[in-house]
């Protein structure tokens, strides 16, 4: 569906993207992440014909962005970072305007913001002007420019960015409900966003593809490292260590503490052997009471730092 | 050619949306009006002479600010990156945001109208001079246009795009009062480049192809800056 090549964008001397390739396939939910300035934003706009790539060529469908740059911007919806949109105009005006500019044919029009508006949560908004909404419905008021003609591609830049919980959870379900037909490129540093709505993820780092991974082959790759972290009362320290230190595939203590009569201790294991029934029999042994018996894997956020961090 | 259309309805709406337009609007006819009436029952003649020798000045300085929010205003904003990744041409836009402008000089004429209809009953006006001076009002409108918004592409500071151009606005309406400094030989073809003189010949109401010409030329030449300007940017 879509396919960039080298793709390289200079601001004057400063390199923003460096030789990014994608290649993104019909019905994918992509996430573009990154830390602030990394380059998502203007691999984007290069993709939506906004900014011309200073080398590298972009693909959509069998369109090239230098030949036909006019059809490629009718196939794709582009929400801005931040919905920078005409404050002065009303909802209603705007998304009448972006319909008949998107070749909406007038009888349908009416009907086709109905639709949208209702999709997007922003039928109260509509006879207001945009300047004066908060700006969950302004990113709302966005997401409808985008979705006007229901284009085969969206992107959306920070979709969710200066949101609350609620209206988050909202629009995310927007955009997964939308990904199931369509193909969504979206841009975040939210990485919990990324994990709920994303099939694919794709990490970028000072304008380089640091990973390019579905979420699940993401943490394969991290190595299957988990965590088990236990809290036991009427329980010594030295016991706790000696009795599940024996443990094979226990692995390591890397956290230990004794205060309040409370020991709590963190091990990492590593994939081969699961040892939680083992350590759940040898805590039996004892008359220790076991307050808390937790297992966790490693977190996105733990592997977004490790690979944007050491570069 | 379609696209042009739309974009020109929702910049020409913007303009009323806005309080511009009625700042503008007024500021014109007050302008225009008091200097017009302030001497015209002095010299008792039933004409729009004055009326007409006056606009070039007006427009210099009112056109570019009708013109300064076109570009500026999207590129501050940033709604300018979406108006460039909605289905439209460089040219769609550039050509839909001129004739917004220019018809919104069209309508700020209109008021004016007036002015020739009420002289009419006062005196014998000849209405040759009255319907030549508003074509070419318009041509100069159109021209002064497209300079505003060419101005208006090089920058996102609305203030900057004003000064920009209204300087060049002036600097063609003063060209022929200039013309003492420019060497003999030279005279002519400075003249011709002002658009004071051509102005002048149209409001006399001698409609010469030269004179359109010379609007049309100028008007292109200040679209094709703002399209060549916004294509580069990116």
């Amino acid at each position: 569906m879509i396919s960039a090549e080298g793709l390289t964008k200079y601001y004057g001397a400063q390199c923003a993207v460096d030789q990014i390739s994608l290649d993104i396939k019909k019905g994918e939910i992509v996430g573009l992440l990154g830390p602030n300035g990394a380059g998502k934003s203007t691999t984007l706009r290069m993709i939506t014909g906004y900014l011309k790539p200073s080398s590298g060529s972009i693909k959509i469908k069998d369109y090239n962005i230098n030949e036909n740059p006019l059809e490629i911007k009718k196939l794709i919806g582009y929400l801005p970072e931040s919905a920078p949109l005409y404050d002065e105009m009303l909802a209603y005006d705007y998304l009448k305007y972006v319909a008949e500019v998107r070749g909406i044919e007038k009888e349908r029009i009416d009907s086709r913001l109905r639709e949208v508006a209702d999709l997007c949560g922003i039928r109260e908004a509509m006879h207001k002007p945009i300047g004066n909404l908060s700006k969950g419905y302004k990113q709302r008021v966005g997401l409808a420019h985008a979705m006007m003609d229901d284009p085969e591609i969206l992107i959306l830049d920070e979709p969710t960015s200066g949101l609350d919980p609620n209206q988050i959870v909202e629009i995310r379900d927007i955009i997964r409900e939308i990904g199931k037909e369509k193909t969504v490129i979206l841009s975040t540093h939210i990485l919990s966003e990324a994990e709920a709505t994303c099939d694919r993820i794709i990490i970028i780092n000072r304008g380089k593809i640091a990973a390019d991974q579905t979420i699940d082959e993401l943490r394969e790759s991290m190595g299957r490292e988990f965590f088990i972290n236990i809290s036991l009362k009427y329980a010594s320290l030295e016991d706790v260590k000696n009795e599940l230190g024996s443990i094979d595939g226990a692995g390591e203590i890397v956290e230990e503490s004794d205060e309040d009569g409370i020991v709590k201790i963190t091990l990492r294991c590593g994939s081969e052997n699961d040892p939680r029934e083992e350590i759940y029999r040898r805590i039996k042994k004892h008359d220790w009471v076991l307050l808390e018996f937790h297992h966790r894997v490693q977190t996105l956020e733990k592997i977004f730092r490790d690979i944007t961090r050491e570069n | 050619m379609s696209q042009c259309y739309n974009i020109f309805k929702k910049e020409f709406k913007a303009y009323f949306v806005s309080p511009i337009a009625y700042i503008v609007i007024s500021v014109f006819l007050l302008v225009t009006g008091w200097f017009f009436f302030s001497t015209f029952f002095l010299y008792n003649q039933a004409g729009m002479r004055d009326f007409f020798s006056l606009l070039p000045f007006v427009f210099a300085f009112i056109v570019p600010a009708v013109t300064m929010r076109l570009f500026s205003e999207e590129i501050s904003t940033g709604s300018y990156e979406i108006l460039l990744t909605m289905p439209v041409t460089h040219s769609d836009i550039v050509l839909g945001k001129f004739f917004a402008s220019l018809v919104f000089i069209a309508a700020m004429l209109v008021p004016t109208l007036s002015y020739p209809v009420f002289i009419s009953f006062i005196g014998q006006l000849d209405w040759g001079p009255v319907i030549g001076g508003y074509i070419g009002a318009l041509l100069l409108g159109a021209t002064f246009s497209a300079v505003g918004l060419f101005a208006s592409s090089l920058t996102k500071n609305q203030i900057i795009s004003f000064i920009i151009g209204m300087a060049i606005c002036f600097a063609l309406v003063l060209i022929d009062r200039m013309l003492f400094f420019v060497p003999a030989d030279a005279v002519t073809y400075v003249e011709y480049i002002g658009s004071n003189y051509h102005f002048q010949n149209i409001s006399k109401g001698i409609i010469d192809t030269r004179d359109i010409l010379y609007f049309i030329s100028m008007s292109f030449i200040g679209i094709y800056g703002a399209n060549l300007v916004i294509q580069r940017k990116n």
